[in-house]
């Protein structure tokens, strides 16, 4: 089967989201769809499995004009989509998921043929080496899996062309790999599969063809066999871009965050963090490196104060703050990039004024007793957006309008735009362009030259190479390494992660 | 995860935004959504109510019908007043939904709120004789504030502690605020003198709510019942919004509501805004009660709330939880019951239409995109996520 979408252009008011896009996709191969966010890639499929229609341009199978009025045409035609957000019912078991929507019936009634279904799950699961197990119920399943039944949802449907739209963005390394051995193993099958993502590594291993969007518009193509990382960050943005963060080796003076034998509960009230100590100094940047799930989201929470400790201490600047409020962090001069900056991080129904003063709105200069200074606020915001370069139209739109590198690119603002003597960051730039990775992590560096303290959390072992004078590995919630940054390598930190050694 | 509310536990649960939430207390309210929506819902309202008076009445009796409709609120001083008079309380009380609403907090006891509001403005209106009315009617009206303040505060307290769902607490309360009624109207003191039935001593004079249109130069003008709570109610809207929109509390208030996760990221306390919010939402309704009892009744019986706190659920959905829609959408209501008092009286439909197109208006308010379809409105519409997933 062979795919193409030819001359396609879609407009929405005041953007062209879509300028003339010809992309082809034929059984048996990958073709990576590079772009950053906001470069039309989502528009572009969503016009591919009939959700928006083309203003101009066609859609052709095998060379014959395809009409899509919705996803359910598409699917008929043999196109399969995995989004980046699953849609799964969670209390339902793998099987009522795969088949929601084709229940297979019988008789007068339509009685659901629900084990027949079955088979043909296990058959696909066993066929194509995914390991689900139909009778398994969906939130009792890691994330990996349930990308997996989305997978076998896509291939009960007979769809020859898969759409991956960002699929890697919630999986861990290892699952990456397991994941990519998955999708190898659909191209040897003979599908077609289009593999969305701004990840410009995973392009390079996976694709056999890359075609880069930018502004809406196919800037170019690349082999995966002679173009470098650099090229590619290059085509999506449109400039080149320093992918090795330039940084002079680190100053450590006095010590301003110490933790000290702490003891953090997760939900479920296992010990997520487990007896950890250490500490921060002025001028450098630690990094805490290790596979998502391993306590870094507690260690952090309970440092910020969003969340107590069972046990032990912190102190930052020698005031002991275990128990202390989100407040008292940002009276200490305490900048907290959150890890989840939809949940914590942003209001996003809130316009970008009210985000940049969402932790310092209760002083002076942004209020007056309760009497808010929406005036000043405003000041503030459009400086911010001027020195941080926030792309929005204005500072009265909502932080939902704005795109992911953006949005973190206004919590950084808001934390690093005052004074800050330590600086806690986790997961600074996932799911964010190339651009705003490499601004944040210059800004991150530039704190760190000002005297800041700076903690680093990341599951992405790049970044904290780019950017950590030392680097500490977290695993089943305790420290298990420390290595300085200048000797770390990714395979030392690998083996570290998975928990060799300890 | 699991859905719905929990009802004990140590942490209040901190939920995400519902997604009824922006559209209820959206934050940009822009023209198409504030007025034109409504006044086609209204429309589609009295188009869908007509049919009923076609089946119940036949087809020639809409016109009469809806003319004394018109005629009975909006035409001449004495319609004006009692459309205003019928919109005073469901002003306040949509205040109290409204606050509640932009605070992420369901608010279903805005009745049993009037209920202990009026019922402790009375009390104070017929204690402290001699007391100059200058003094007496504030005293009478703060009595009511703090009355439905304590009943707010209550639910509030429990949802910020335990985490006990305001919405099942709320109706609980209204139940236990129309017994407390019935009991309170019969202790001595408090019971009418001579009276056998569950009703209070008047209002003194001195307590009652001084009528405001005597000075127009018409027949009758002293008979026109619009009294000086409309004031108090516009001066109310006037204050909700101020302090939703131009305070700092107002701005916790909507970041609770809106992400109370981001809320507590940014150094809130989402309990302390719990309570105060519902606690300023009760104190709203508790005015509107006795606005009621000082201004219209005199006293109190049981039941004279008259479900205005429920209809106040209904008017802030329809004004977008804004002040400026609350008092629009109350005077709405107001002229709907008004003018359903006349046409009642001129025509033979009677006044449960206005119940039926007042559940209409409401349908179509809360399916903006039914509207929208129908009259093929553009532009505004909520753009929502064509898929969601669930696992992030």
């Amino acid at each position: 089967m062979r795919l193409e979408l030819k001359n396609v252009t879609k407009r929405f008011p005041g953007v062209v989201a879509n300028d003339s896009v010809d992309l082809t996709v034929s059984s048996g191969e990958i073709v990576g769809l590079l772009g950053e966010n906001g470069a039309g890639k989502t528009t572009l499929m969503n016009i591919l499995y009939g959700l928006y229609e083309a203003d101009e341009g066609e859609v052709l199978i095998d060379g014959k004009q395809a009409k899509f009025a919705g996803p359910g045409d598409a699917i008929a035609a043999g196109i399969g989509m995995v989004h980046q957000h699953f849609m799964l019912v969670p209390v339902f078991d793998v099987t009522e998921n795969v088949v929601l929507g084709v229940e297979p019936t019988r008789g007068p009634f339509g009685h659901i043929d629900i084990d027949e279904a079955r088979d043909e799950v296990r058959e696909i699961s066993s066929k194509y080496r995914l390991a689900v197990d139909p009778d398994a119920i969906v939130e009792d399943l890691p994330v990996g899996v349930q990308q997996r039944i989305e997978i076998i949802k896509v291939l009960f449907r007979e769809a020859e062309i898969i759409v991956f739209d960002e699929p890697t963005s919630v999986l861990t390394p290892q699952e990456v790999e397991d994941f990519f051995g998955i999708v190898r193993g659909l191209k040897e099958a003979g599908k077609g599969i289009i593999f969305i993502t701004h990840k410009l590594g995973e392009m390079l291993e996976i694709a056999d063809r890359i075609a880069v969007l930018r502004r809406g518009k196919i800037v170019g193509e690349a082999k995966p066999g002679t173009a470098t990382k650099e090229d590619l960050a290059e085509m999506m943005v449109g400039r080149p871009v320093d992918l090795v963060v330039d940084k002079a080796p680190a100053q450590p003076k006095e010590v301003v965050l110490s933790v000290k034998d702490l003891v953090v509960q997760d939900e479920r009230l296992h010990n997520a963090v487990n007896d950890v100590s250490f500490e921060v100094r002025s001028g450098e940047i630690v990094g805490i490196a290790g596979v998502q799930g391993n306590g870094q989201t507690e260690l952090v929470e309970a440092i910020t104060g969003l969340i107590l400790p069972l046990a032990g201490s912190v102190t930052i600047g020698g005031e002991d703050i275990t128990l202390a409020s989100p407040r008292r962090l940002h009276q200490l001069e305490v900048a907290h990039v959150p890890e989840d900056r939809q949940r914590d991080g942003l209001v996003l129904s809130f316009d970008l004024v009210e985000n940049l003063v969402l932790d310092s709105y209760y002083a002076k200069p942004y209020s007056r007793g309760i009497v808010m200074d929406w005036g000043e606020a405003r000041r503030h915001a459009d400086e911010l957006i001027q020195q941080y370069d926030i792309r929005t139209p204005s500072a009265q739109l909502t932080a939902s309008s704005l795109s992911g590198g953006n949005q973190q690119k206004l919590i950084v603002a808001r934390e690093f735009a005052r004074d800050t003597k330590l600086i806690i960051a986790s997961q600074p730039t996932r799911g964010i362009d190339v651009g705003s990775i490499e601004y944040i992590h210059q800004r991150i560096v530039e704190e760190r030259d000002d005297g800041a303290a700076v903690l680093i959390v990341s599951s992405e072992l790049d970044e904290i190479l780019a950017l950590a004078d030392r680097v500490l590995v977290m695993y089943r919630g305790k420290i298990v390494a420390e290595v300085p940054g200048s000797e770390a390598t990714a395979a030392d930190l690998g083996l570290f992660m998975a928990g060799a050694g300890v | 995860m699991t859905e719905g509310p929990e009802l004990v536990g140590g942490e209040p649960e901190i939920r995400e935004q519902p997604p009824w939430l922006e559209r209820v207390a959206p934050r940009d309210v822009d023209w198409r959504s504030l007025a034109l929506i409504p006044s086609l819902a209204v429309l589609s309202a009295l188009v869908v109510g007509a049919i009923f008076i076609v089946f119940t009445e036949g087809f020639d009796a809409i016109l009469p019908a809806y003319r004394a409709l018109f005629t009975g609120a909006f035409v001449g001083w004495s319609s004006i007043s009692e459309t205003l008079l019928v919109a005073t309380p469901l002003i306040l009380a949509g205040l109290a939904v409204a606050l509640g609403f932009r605070a992420g907090l369901f608010n279903i006891g805005a009745e049993g709120q009037m209920t202990i509001g009026g019922l402790v403005a009375v009390i104070a209106g017929f204690s402290f004789e001699g007391l100059p009315a200058i003094l007496h009617i504030p005293v009478a009206l703060l009595a009511g504030f703090l009355g439905g303040a304590l009943w707010g505060f209550i639910p509030g307290l429990l949802r910020a502690k335990t985490g006990a769902h305001e919405v099942i607490t709320t109706i609980m309360l209204n139940f236990i605020a129309f017994r407390t009624l019935d009991y309170v109207l019969k202790l001595p003191g408090i019971q009418a003198e001579g009276r056998f039935d569950p009703i209070s001593q008047p209002v003194l004079p001195t307590a009652r709510l001084p009528r405001i249109l005597g000075w127009l130069p018409v027949d009758g003008a002293g008979g026109l019942r619009l009294h000086v709570g409309l004031l108090v109610a516009l001066a109310m809207a006037w204050a909700v919004h101020w302090l939703l929109f131009k305070t700092t509390w107002g701005f916790e208030f909507r970041a609770v509501g809106a992400n109370p996760h981001a809320a507590k990221y940014g150094g809130m306390s989402v309990v302390v805004a719990i309570v105060l919010v519902m606690t300023l939402s009760g104190a709203l309704a508790g005015m509107a009660g006795g606005n009621e009892t000082l201004g219209v009744l005199g006293r109190a019986s049981p039941g004279f709330t008259a479900a205005i706190g429920f209809d106040a659920i209904a008017l802030a959905l329809l004004g977008r939880s804004h002040p400026g829609g609350v008092v629009l959408s109350a005077i709405l209501f107001g002229a709907l019951r008004a003018g359903g008092r006349t046409m009642q009286v001129q025509s033979e439909v009677g006044i449960d239409l206005i119940v039926i197109i007042q559940a209409l208006i409401i349908i179509f308010i809360a399916a903006p995109e039914l509207v929208r379809a129908i009259y093929r409105v553009r532009g505004g519409k909520e753009t929502g996520q064509l898929t969601r997933g669930w696992s992030t």
